[in-house]
């Protein structure tokens, strides 16, 4: 008698790159052969992880590499990770879409995933017909879609459009049918991929609280993968982190979130050292520095202030040249986005600019920040647009008896006036 | 209505091993048995395959006019055609039986193979979407495609009949006799060799797409190695080294069994049909294998 749900040991998966056709059939025959005399895949070379920002050596890549861990029945498990970590590789395997190379996941409890809402919706059918076919897609019998109807489409919100095809259904709606079926799957096992950016605020707050209601109400095992990272505290209870394949970290939410983004890194200079032609940038503009500081004391906290200072090489001469700032928390969430006319006359030059810009204290809340550039000409055309180029910090300040980092973006020092306005007798 | 077999406690099996080990529901594996078709897996998503069926009906004629006439007007206007080329310009023979109803049983029963072996040699890639996005049994598909066939074919069949009992009323040139019985052994085994077929075609387009242009105009040129223009007695004017040919050909019998059945012209033989049986069985088994294999990893190559 174990309560592990998912039990995933030595997981691998091994991807070809580039094109599979032409010149294929060749290898195909070498792998068979080599497979049928149980050698190792003389194409897979052992040991190569999956960076995708560096060139590797063959054409094929671990986006799965001794992946191991278990989750636990009733378990909310948040997988966290760049862009091209293996979170998504990972899901579809779990979910049975794709076989691993290598290794083995044992499940207790029927499956059931969310890679995407509305998986199988045809056009042409109605609402009422959809609302079968996904759910029977999604592994439903008749009857149990029979009995959950009702509650489905009280759920999305389009019961006048329920007998009309989907096709003339706005994309919200559309939306909000596909979403709704799979909220009333009942399976042992959830796996949600990143379904949540879908629909309004309201109707996100909807399937945020539908599957909050799943895992703590059903205690059901739910694996949900997101960028989100205020979904992922607020929704589940253990933490993965992944990078290039493999799993870094594990942990309650909480110390995955935060591994994660003190992981990735926050380093509040950067500075181009070697050729021009080199320093991140196309043939209009190279970044050649970005540094963050506080306007006051040694380090950045809620009530120092902050200096940014920007250089930059630009190419393009006799154009109204302008840089804009785009600040975002580790949620996504933009803080501010905000431009600077460097030029207005049409005359710009080829040559080195250097652009500072401050925020006072007593703004930005303590927390991870992310800058990103944007170039452009007259407002109108983009010359360049960075990544997220500059990550930092605000530390917190405790003031008075509290000590905890107080919630809300803004951490503004307000002056609150209080008077007494009259006895009242009750 | 189902329910998860393995709540641990009810598993009835004893083993040595660590407890825990025992009672997963399932094990994700990189590679399965060859012929671990997951029939039962099939079997508890049946509403699904009949929910395919359905898809395919109501969607196919949604927004036409005519509707499910279509149904009729394509081997009907098949038909004719055939009659003006075939019977009327080239002035072929068809062993004596009233040409409407001659082209009509061939037409009506190859269309039932044709569009089966069509449509299922497509299923990995025209639904590579859902099968990337999620997971059921995939053989569901393959099955929905000539289930919604043979329900196709049952119309037809009707209309079949309708002009054949017309003929049967009114002229002494249509002789039935008791192969009219084998009627459904031939309906299944067209089905399964279509199946069959499709399964190996649906599972090397995934890598290789060269075999759907092939498809394509292969099953046109099959028609003509059947004999569903011309009596299979007609064989006699081709030379006997290429004979074999059309002979290998395991549809032949089928098709010709039918007409037997109801035109009472041609011929019938159990060892050809024999033959036919053994060669659905091996392609089958072959398609099985194939698309078994590929199903697991086709959302990598696809």
């Amino acid at each position: 008698m174990s309560d592990v749900a998912i039990k995933v040991e030595n997981l691998g998966k091994l991807y070809r790159l580039g094109e599979i056709g032409t010149g294929t059939l060749g290898s195909d025959l070498s792998r068979t052969w080599a497979r049928l005399r149980g050698k190792e895949d003389p194409f897979a070379k052992i040991g190569e992880t999956n960076d995708r920002t560096t060139k590797g050596s063959s054409d094929f890549v671990w986006s799965l590499k001794d992946v191991n861990f278990e989750v636990k029945q009733g378990e909310v498990l948040g997988i966290i990770g760049r862009n091209g970590a293996g979170k998504s590789t990972l899901l579809k395997v779990l979910s049975k879409v794709t076989a691993p190379t290598t290794g083995r996941v044992k499940v207790r409890g029927r499956i059931a995933s969310l890679l995407e809402v509305g998986t199988g919706f045809h056009p042409e059918l109605t609402g009422r017909e959809n609302i079968f076919l996904n759910g029977a897609i999604l592994g439903m019998t008749k009857q149990e879609i029979r009995r959950k109807f009702d509650e489905i489409v009280d759920f999305s919100g389009v019961e006048r459009y329920i007998d009309t095809p989907v096709k003339r259904y706005s994309s919200g709606m559309y939306v909000r049918l596909a979403f709704a079926v799979a909220a009333f799957l009942e399976p042992e096992i959830l796996i949600v991929d990143e379904v949540l950016a879908v629909g309004d605020a309201e109707f996100q707050k909807k399937c945020l609280g539908r599957m909050k209601d799943v895992s703590v109400n059903d205690g059901r095992t739910v694996l949900f993968v997101s960028h989100n990272m205020a979904a992922v505290k607020q929704l589940c209870t253990q933490g993965l982190v992944m990078r290039y394949g493999s799993t870094i970290f594990e942990g309650s939410a909480l110390e995955a979130v935060n591994y994660y983004q003190n992981s990735s890194d926050t380093n509040s200079y950067f500075e181009h050292s070697g050729p021009l032609a080199e320093a991140p940038g196309n043939d209009n503009i190279r970044l050649l520095k970005f540094a963050v500081k506080p306007l006051r004391g040694e380090l950045l906290t809620i009530s120092s202030g902050l200096e940014f200072e920007l250089t930059f090489f630009n190419q393009k001469a006799g154009i109204n040249l302008d840089a804009t700032f785009e600040l975002r928390n580790l949620d996504e969430i933009p803080i501010f986005h905000h431009g600077a006319l460097l030029t207005t006359q049409n005359d710009s030059q080829q040559g080195i600019y250097t652009v500072k810009g401050q925020l006072p204290g007593y703004l930005l809340n303590a927390g991870i920040y992310q800058f990103k550039l944007l170039f452009g000409e007259s407002q109108r055309h983009l010359l360049f647009a960075t990544d997220d180029v500059l990550q930092f910090e605000m530390l917190n300040e405790s003031l008075g008896s509290n000590n905890s980092i107080l919630p809300g973006i803004l951490r503004p020092d307000i002056q609150y006036a209080v008077s007494f306005v009259d006895a009242v007798q009750v | 209505m189902q329910t998860i077999e393995a709540s641990p406690a009810a598993d009835p099996r004893v083993s040595p091993a660590p407890p825990a080990e025992e009672d997963w529901t399932e094990i994700i594996e990189p590679r399965v048995g060859l012929l671990d078709l997951g029939l039962k897996e099939v079997w508890r998503y049946r509403d699904l395959v009949l929910l395919f069926v359905r898809r395919d009906f109501v969607s196919t004629y949604k927004q036409t006019i005519l509707g499910p006439i279509w149904f009729f007007i394509q081997p009907l206007l098949t038909t004719i055609t055939y009659m003006v080329v075939f019977n009327g310009i080239a002035n072929m023979s068809t062993g004596g039986v009233p040409p409407l109803v001659f082209y009509l049983s061939g037409v009506t029963i190859w269309n039932y193979f044709a569009q089966a072996l069509t449509a299922t040699s497509t299923v990995f890639t025209a639904n590579a979407a859902i099968f990337g996005k999620v997971y059921f049994p995939r053989l569901t598909m393959p099955l929905s495609i000539v289930l919604s066939n043979l329900v196709r074919f049952g119309i037809q069949l009707g209309l079949f009949l309708l002009i054949w009992s017309y003929y049967l009323l009114t002229t002494d040139a249509l002789h039935p006799n008791l192969y009219l019985l084998l009627t459904p052994v031939l309906v299944v085994l067209m089905g399964l060799l279509a199946l069959g077929l499709g399964m190996i075609f649906s599972a090397l387009t995934t890598k290789y797409r060269d075999l759907a242009m092939l498809l394509a105009f292969g099953v046109q040129l099959l028609m003509y190695a059947t004999p569903v223009i011309y009596p299979l007695a007609k064989l006699e004017a081709l030379p006997e080294k290429y004979r074999w040919f059309i002979l290998a050909n395991p549809l032949n019998a089928i098709v010709e069994t039918f007409r037997f059945g109801f035109l009472g012209s041609g011929s019938f033989s159990w060892a050809y049909l024999g033959y036919s049986a053994l060669a659905t069985a091996v392609i089958l088994l072959v398609g099985t294998i194939i698309f078994n294999k590929v199903e697991k990893s086709f959302t990598d190559t696809v």
